[in-house]
């Protein structure tokens, strides 16, 4: 047997037949309003944002080593961007998502320069104070309601489509898109010459370093392209709601303790993780969410024990299991095809 | 006149700031733990403190002798029976699992006691004040700051004067060097979080003299304790209460220019001297 007898690739049947299988549900869920309620919609927008959310928190903390606890900083900005950028700029609604995004990359240019100074642990609370100094500014912004907020007037509402239904799969759409979006993008990074940077980092950061990575310069743009998604999907999320406040806009819990949640249950540092972990957290929350504050009680205990026993989380589990991918992304030495022919 | 007293009040009530600020910096200098629920233990203290005084009817300061301790076993057995686990090469186990702590703790806290806020009552102790120099000082802020010396300083002694110092140091310094010299490093870490959290039951406890708290207010208390800490230089017990001290200052100030600066201008001075000097005014640990 020679090296020509062998060939290495990221693809196999089994990867194929998933592909297609993705896309056939892809198209199911395009069909979702012929298909499903109001309420079913409502929800499934919601985890679809929460998806994308997750997968962009993935990116930074389990590729690119960023563990922030403050990614509401971008959410709430998003959302207030939205606001202002409908209200005070007279954009349409959908541009001003696209805007929310530049301008999330904007102001995290600034930031990032700031805590990247901090490492590992004390990172993660920096980012806090971003998002508290975010909040406390919009807070003192009394155009946009200053700490009681504001809602969307009704002409930005209407400009989207001009009947209900029509609003409500506009924005289910766009939840679903966005969540496609930020996968395909983490999928296409990952697999890039950056995603190899980043994979190695991840991986050891010492050794990467050696190679020549410029690690900073990799780890700054995992930032800025986290914060512009972030700021888009927040802008999303407050197109929904229609009302904004600071304390909603710049929760921790919302959009950063469900998030990490999500991420660590499903397995960190792998593109399905996020995926199953929204679906066991939605279940979770119509499950059990009656309970109320026991609830979170369970789902904190839940995610120290995931942590603590299984640390690749639940797609880990399965992976070590079945040898599983989803979406294909390590290389796999195999026989080439001319072999199996003769 | 009122800016020297927005001064004084600052500086008292960096007192405050820099007893949040002494676990955390116990905690990261033995080993290295940045414990995202400190802010809520700071909390539980304060809510024990309040059970201690209504059940016992106890005086809040007296409510020490029984927070103190029971708050230092739930340190030992916490970092035992959870923490030890989490520590090693990787950041993110301690991060995450004291994230969720603090979800667990705070729910706990919602389910317990409600979140309506909640305040001690110390009596005469809360508006007694004395006069200096034609400035009002209240004798809490006073007490609260004294305090914090107090802490700091017996932090500082048992770290280079004791036994049990020179272990929580050749733990921080090498921690398989200490462990062939004898040293049981888990029980040592256990007896770390005891000493951080009997601490963080002070903090509690004047926080719940001082204003009113509800379960909400952790992360809040957890980042001025963090950038007391940053400020001050990492490692540096003495810098903490400067830290906490400019913090306090700056809180004080930005509340007499506008009342809705006050957090924010303590938030921005922070960033400003992280931007100036990223490893804070006095620098012990380079990390």
């Amino acid at each position: 047997m020679t090296p020509s007898d062998f060939q290495v690739t990221r693809s196999s049947p089994f990867t194929k037949a998933i592909a297609v299988i993705g896309l056939l549900i892809l198209i199911v869920l395009i069909a979702a309003p012929y298909w499903a309620g109001r309420a079913d919609m409502r929800l499934m927008g919601e985890l679809f944002l929460y998806l994308a959310l997750a997968s962009l928190w993935n990116l930074m903390a389990g590729y690119a080593g960023l563990v922030s606890v403050g990614q509401q900083a971008y959410v709430g900005f998003g959302g207030y961007m939205l606001f202002a950028l409908t209200i005070f700029g007279g954009l349409p609604p959908v541009v001003a998502i696209v805007g929310a995004g530049v301008l999330g990359a904007l102001i995290a240019v600034p930031v990032a320069l700031l805590i990247f100074r901090l490492r590992g642990a004390y990172f993660a609370i920096g980012t806090w104070v971003i998002a508290e100094v975010f909040r406390l500014s919009f807070a003192q912004v009394s155009a946009l309601g200053g700490g009681s907020g504001s809602s969307l007037p009704v002409g930005i509402v209407r400009s989207l489509a001009s009947s209900r239904a029509g609003r409500e799969h506009l924005s289910y759409w766009l939840a679903l898109a966005s969540a496609v979006i930020v996968i395909a993008a983490v999928y296409l990074f990952l697999r890039s010459r950056n995603g190899l940077a980043l994979t190695a980092i991840r991986d050891n950061e010492l050794a990467a370093g050696s190679l020549g990575i410029d690690i900073w310069r990799t780890k700054f743009i995992v930032y800025l392209v986290t914060a512009a998604l972030t700021s888009m999907i927040g802008a999303l999320i407050f197109l929904q709601k229609l009302r904004i406040s600071p304390d909603a806009a710049f929760s921790v819990n919302d959009w950063t303790a469900f998030v990490i949640f999500i991420v660590v249950i499903g397995g960190i540092g792998t593109i399905e993780g996020p995926i199953i972990g929204t679906l066991i957290f939605f279940a979770l929350r119509e499950a059990l969410a009656d309970l109320g504050t026991i609830y979170l009680m369970v789902l904190g205990a839940v995610a120290i024990v995931i942590m603590l026993k299984a640390p690749n989380g639940l797609w880990g589990l399965i992976r070590a299991r079945f040898d599983l991918e989803l979406f294909p992304l390590s290389y796999r030495v195999k026989p080439s095809k001319s072999d199996m022919k003769g | 006149m009122e800016w020297v007293n927005a001064l004084l009040q600052g500086t008292l009530l960096g007192g405050l700031y820099a007893l949040f600020a002494a676990g955390l910096s116990l905690i990261f200098g033995v080993m290295r733990l940045v414990n995202i629920a400190h802010g809520d233990l700071i909390v539980l203290g304060a809510y024990l403190g309040l059970s201690v005084t209504t059940v016992l009817g106890f005086h809040p300061m007296l409510a020490l002798i029984v927070v103190v301790p029971a708050m230092a076993i739930f340190g030992y057995v916490l970092q035992r029976g959870i923490l030890n686990q989490t520590l090693g090469k990787d950041i993110l186990p301690p991060l995450l699992v004291t994230f969720g702590l603090s979800v667990i703790i705070q729910n706990a806290l919602l389910e317990t006691y409600s979140a309506d806020p909640q305040k001690m009552n110390a009596g005469a102790l809360e508006t007694a004040s004395v006069s200096l120099g034609g400035l009002s000082v209240g004798v809490l802020p006073v007490l609260t700051f004294a305090i914090a010396i107090a802490v700091i300083a017996t932090l500082q002694w048992i770290f280079y004067r004791t036994a049990l110092g020179r272990a929580f140091r050749a733990t921080s310094d090498n921690q398989e060097i200490a462990q062939l010299m004898g040293l049981n490093r888990r029980h040592i870490f256990g007896l770390a979080m005891a000493l951080a959290l009997a601490v963080t039951a002070i903090a509690g406890i004047m926080l719940g003299i001082r204003t009113s708290f509800d379960p909400s207010i952790g992360g809040g208390r957890l980042i001025f304790g963090f950038e007391a800490v940053i400020i001050g230089g990492l490692g540096n017990l003495w810098g903490t209460l400067v830290g906490g001290v400019i913090l306090g200052v700056a809180q004080t100030i930005g509340a007499k220019i506008d009342p809705g600066w006050q957090l924010l201008a303590g938030h921005l001075t922070f960033l400003v001297i992280l931007a100036v000097k990223p490893n804070g005014l006095f620098p012990r640990i380079s990390e």
